[in-house]
């Protein structure tokens, strides 16, 4: 039976390569670990989405340069920041066309109307399509845009001026993510005429380098490359994303030639990728961060000796080699080394049992104590495996008389309690969204952050200060120095121990070229060919 | 008969709202809030958890919200997704095409093999050939389905490329949605190739899939038929001289049937349902991995609407079964 089978499937693929024999179109196909929840960047958080959507049909009025963290000029071409900071005047790009899908062909080129109706669907509740597809900004809201801009004001066709309430350095680096992708004003309103605006958020037409053709769901997206372009036609004729969730399939994929490029590899192939000679193994230090919050508002970790003590206590060289199993680097710093800013001048907690001891013995417990350890229930990119992780540091711990134990809850709870601050100490991690150091610093040890993303519920008002001031100076060299310093003060006052930054795998056929990895997670396949 | 029919159907009403009412309070005593899973890691602040909480009608008490839930299931309206923002009967009926191809090939696969099987075990009972069947048919009911495709996949696929390794059809086929049966809609496009592309698709997911129910088959059908086999009107038949095939054939498989309809009928009724393992090694796009996946995310309406609508096909499945006994069984047909 299985010879007749291998006959007829012989067969089979001997006729389905007469069939592929028709096309001369170059198809470059991407092995997606899952589904986009939807094709509206501005509604979602994840990558995946991010990857099918914003990535390769869209433009931003910024784009982070391929490879790096930095901002160039996308649809706008160049933008002036008045003294005060508190102005931003875009100037547009002409001539950049929309796609076109089956119900709408645009007869007008992208302009200040566009910008105009991307912004203020999000921001203001009053827009006809702010409440369409039950809409929720989570990223416009997340990074503060919606206190944050004043009022966006058209100049004229191809100008737009952004007042903001108060200074933002951080604000250029909001608007190349992913909730900023352009929208065209034109399909909108013709969808809202035809009565159908959650079209809109299904079916939408971007500026960008490729132009979805159909999706079938949980299956496959196929593009075609825009030929009209505004930075030129993309290099292959065709992508597909061929939604694969289980690693282990997307490699044998890989493997057989049915993908072209695969995210997030199991750490365990990675031998096997690098010795495979059709497969080029390409990795990058992640734009991530994952660490061990003290709850400094409660005892003892309100002692800054304790949390150093602790620091000292804990083999983070052991963490790695047993979680990430290579696939990760020790964290000294809470920002990632690819992220501007990054101090290489820290020095970080050697790792000193009986340096810890006695410094537990002056803060007055030379018996140790007992505290918890939270311990995700999920996979991260910078923790692959919380309760391991948690079992190390345990152990670690003993060993310096502190007897903590390991909880953990089911993941919506974990976030929700961590929050209030029922912890005592947690393992979480995060992953920047714009590239720019404010995004880590602020966003999780500011004093704005405590009762929510801020899990050390940890306020000093140095470190605050510092934070403050490079949020109000547009100067990139200032606002270095003062973040450089901020990791020096975040440091000597451990309200964290920084445990990791993951290292991120991206196996590709080796007959794809010009494939960069995106240091904030996303796929982009402007520049690929095969 | 007729009657039969209906007095199954009057009790579907009752089973329908009390898988309702199981599916909507299951659902919500799973720990963690859906809001806040969709946030993560960023989290989200109280007042927009609450403004989300009113958006999505969380904030009404429970009996408010299930009375509104069956109120909408009675309308035909099983609601949207919380993350795609799609109506739930749009999204099943998508990925429902997918899940009934798969099932169909893995039934037919199951039954080719395991029921000539069952009867070559059971007519050569105690013979190398009997323990060899039920041998393999013990492995293959008691074979980790996961594993079990990795291995056809890295053997048929990986080294030996005789099969894709996973998918519906080779993505240099753009073939339009027509009906979502891709052996339908690749025969419908003009595009050579395309049907043995799709054929070729679905060998390995159908012989997975199909490997728990074969040997299920096979095992039902071997005893079944034994049972039948030393009846006195077998003896009879063969004492009369009847060729042994039309013995076997005619006279003891047609009553060894019944049973092994019941087994078939319940395993197509489970395929029916979605194959969660086989669908996400083989990237199917079906509604067993779409309703795992829904729960994973707390997305309420789907993880409510999907089973409730599985629970339908099972039931009806289920009637199927009992009229088929009829038609093979006429002591059934005219007793009832």
């Amino acid at each position: 039976m299985k010879t007749g089978l291998a006959k007829l499937s012989l067969a089979l693929m001997a006729a389905g390569a007469i069939g592929t024999s028709a096309h001369a179109a170059t198809t470059l196909v991407y092995c997606s670990e899952g589904s986009p929840e939807g094709f509206n960047p501005a509604f979602y958080t994840s990558g995946t989405t991010f990857d099918a959507t914003s990535k390769n049909m869209f433009n931003r009025l910024v784009e982070f340069k391929l490879g790096t963290t930095e901002t160039v000029p996308g649809l706008a071409e160049r933008y002036e920041v008045s003294a005060d900071g508190l102005e931003y005047t875009f100037h547009l790009r002409k001539g950049v066309k929309f796609h076109s899908t089956k119900d709408f062909k645009p007869t007008r080129d992208f302009n200040a109307d566009d910008v105009l109706f991307t912004f203020n669907r999000q921001g203001d509740k009053n827009h006809p399509y702010h409440t369409v597809s039950s809409g929720s900004y989570e990223y416009y809201n997340g990074m503060g845009m919606n206190t944050l801009i004043k009022e966006i004001v058209k100049v004229d066709n191809y100008t737009v001026k952004f007042v903001l309430n108060q200074p933002e350095a951080p604000f250029i680096a909001n608007l190349a993510m992913d909730f900023a992708s352009i929208f065209s004003k034109e399909q909108a309103d013709a969808l809202m005429k035809a009565g159908t605006p959650e079209k809109l958020d299904i079916d939408p037409v971007g500026t960008g380098p490729f132009q979805k053709v159909q999706y079938q769901k949980d299956s496959l997206i196929r593009y075609t490359a825009f030929e009209d372009y505004w930075m030129g036609k993309a290099k292959v004729d065709r992508l597909v994303f061929s939604i694969t969730p289980d690693a282990s399939v997307r490699y044998a994929k890989l493997k057989a030639g049915e993908c072209d490029i695969m995210p997030y590899p199991n750490p365990a192939d990675l031998k096997q990728m690098e010795a495979d000679p059709n497969i080029n193994l390409m990795s990058q230090e992640g734009l991530n961060v994952g660490y061990l919050a003290f709850n400094t508002q409660k005892k003892p970790f309100n002692d800054v000796r304790v949390r150093q003590a602790l620091n000292m206590a804990t083999d983070k060289n052991a963490v790695i080699d047993a979680v990430f199993q290579g696939a990760g680097k020790v964290a000294k710093n809470p920002i990632p080394p690819t992220m501007w800013s990054y101090n290489k001048d820290t020095v970080d907690y050697p790792f000193d049992p009986v340096k810890a001891k006695k410094l537990l013995a002056e803060a007055g417990y030379p018996d140790g104590f007992s505290t918890n350890i939270w311990a995700m229930p999920v996979q991260r990119p910078y923790n692959p495996n919380a309760r391991r992780m948690a079992e190390i540091i345990q152990e670690d711990w003993s060993k310096v008389g502190v007897k903590a134990e390991i909880v953990s809850f089911e993941w919506g709870e974990y976030l929700n309690r961590s929050k209030k601050g029922e912890h005592e100490t947690l393992l979480l991690g995060w992953t920047g969204d714009n590239g720019d150091p404010d995004n880590f610093l602020y966003v999780l040890l500011g004093c704005d952050g405590v009762g929510g993303s801020n899990r050390a519920q940890w306020c000093n008002e140095e470190f605050n200060n510092l934070l403050l001031n490079a949020k109000q100076t547009s100067d990139k060299a200032e606002r270095t120095s003062i973040y450089e310093e901020a990791q020096t003060v975040f440091k000597r006052e451990a309200p964290w121990i920084t445990v990791a930054h993951s290292v991120v795998y991206e196996p590709i056929r080796k007959e794809v070229k010009g494939y960069k990895i995106d240091p904030l997670g996303g796929h982009y396949f402007y520049n690929v060919s095969k | 008969m007729f009657q039969f029919i209906l007095r199954r159907l009057s009790l579907v009403i009752p089973t329908f709202l009390g898988i309702t009412l199981l599916t909507f309070t299951l659902i919500r005593l799973i720990p963690g809030d859906p809001i806040e899973v969709m946030a993560g890691e960023r989290g989200v602040s109280a007042e927009r958890h609450a403004e989300l909480s009113a958006q999505l009608g969380f904030d009404q008490p429970l009996y408010v919200q299930y009375f509104r839930y069956v109120t909408g299931v009675l309308q035909g309206d099983l609601g949207n997704s919380l993350i795609t923002k799609e109506p739930v009967m749009k999204e099943f009926l998508t990925l429902f095409p997918a899940t009934i191809e798969l099932a169909t090939c893995a039934a037919i696969f199951a039954i080719l093999i395991g029921l000539p099987a069952g009867i070559f075990a059971a007519v050569k009972r105690g013979t190398v050939i009997d323990h060899s069947v039920m041998t393999f048919s013990l492995t293959g009911y008691s074979m980790p389905i996961f594993w079990w495709a990795l291995l056809l996949m890295l053997v048929f696929s990986v080294n030996l490329g005789w099969t894709p390794v996973s998918g519906r059809i080779d993505v240099v086929y753009w073939i339009d949605d027509v009906t979502g049966f891709m052996l339908i809609d690749s025969l419908l496009s003009d595009e050579e190739g395309a049907f043995t592309s799709a054929v070729s698709h679905l060998i390995l997911p159908s012989i997975v899939l199909g490997t728990i129910p074969m040997a299920v088959i096979a095992r039902m059908t071997r005893s079944s038929m034994l049972e039948v086999l030393s009846e006195d009107y077998i003896r009879t038949a063969r004492a009369k001289g009847i060729a042994p095939w039309r013995v076997i054939v005619i006279h003891a498989l047609r009553n060894a049937l019944i049973p092994v309809i019941t087994v078939i009928g319940l395993q197509v009724g489970i395929l029916l349902s979605g194959a969660i393992l086989t669908e996400t090694v083989f990237a199917w796009p079906g509604i067993g991995k779409w309703l795992i996946e829904s729960i994973g995310r707390r997305d309420y309406p789907v993880v409510q609407g999907g089973i409730l609508i599985v629970a339908c096909i099972i039931i009806v499945v289920n009637l199927l079964v009992d009229i088929t006994y009829g038609i093979v069984n006429p002591r059934i047909r005219h007793s009832r």
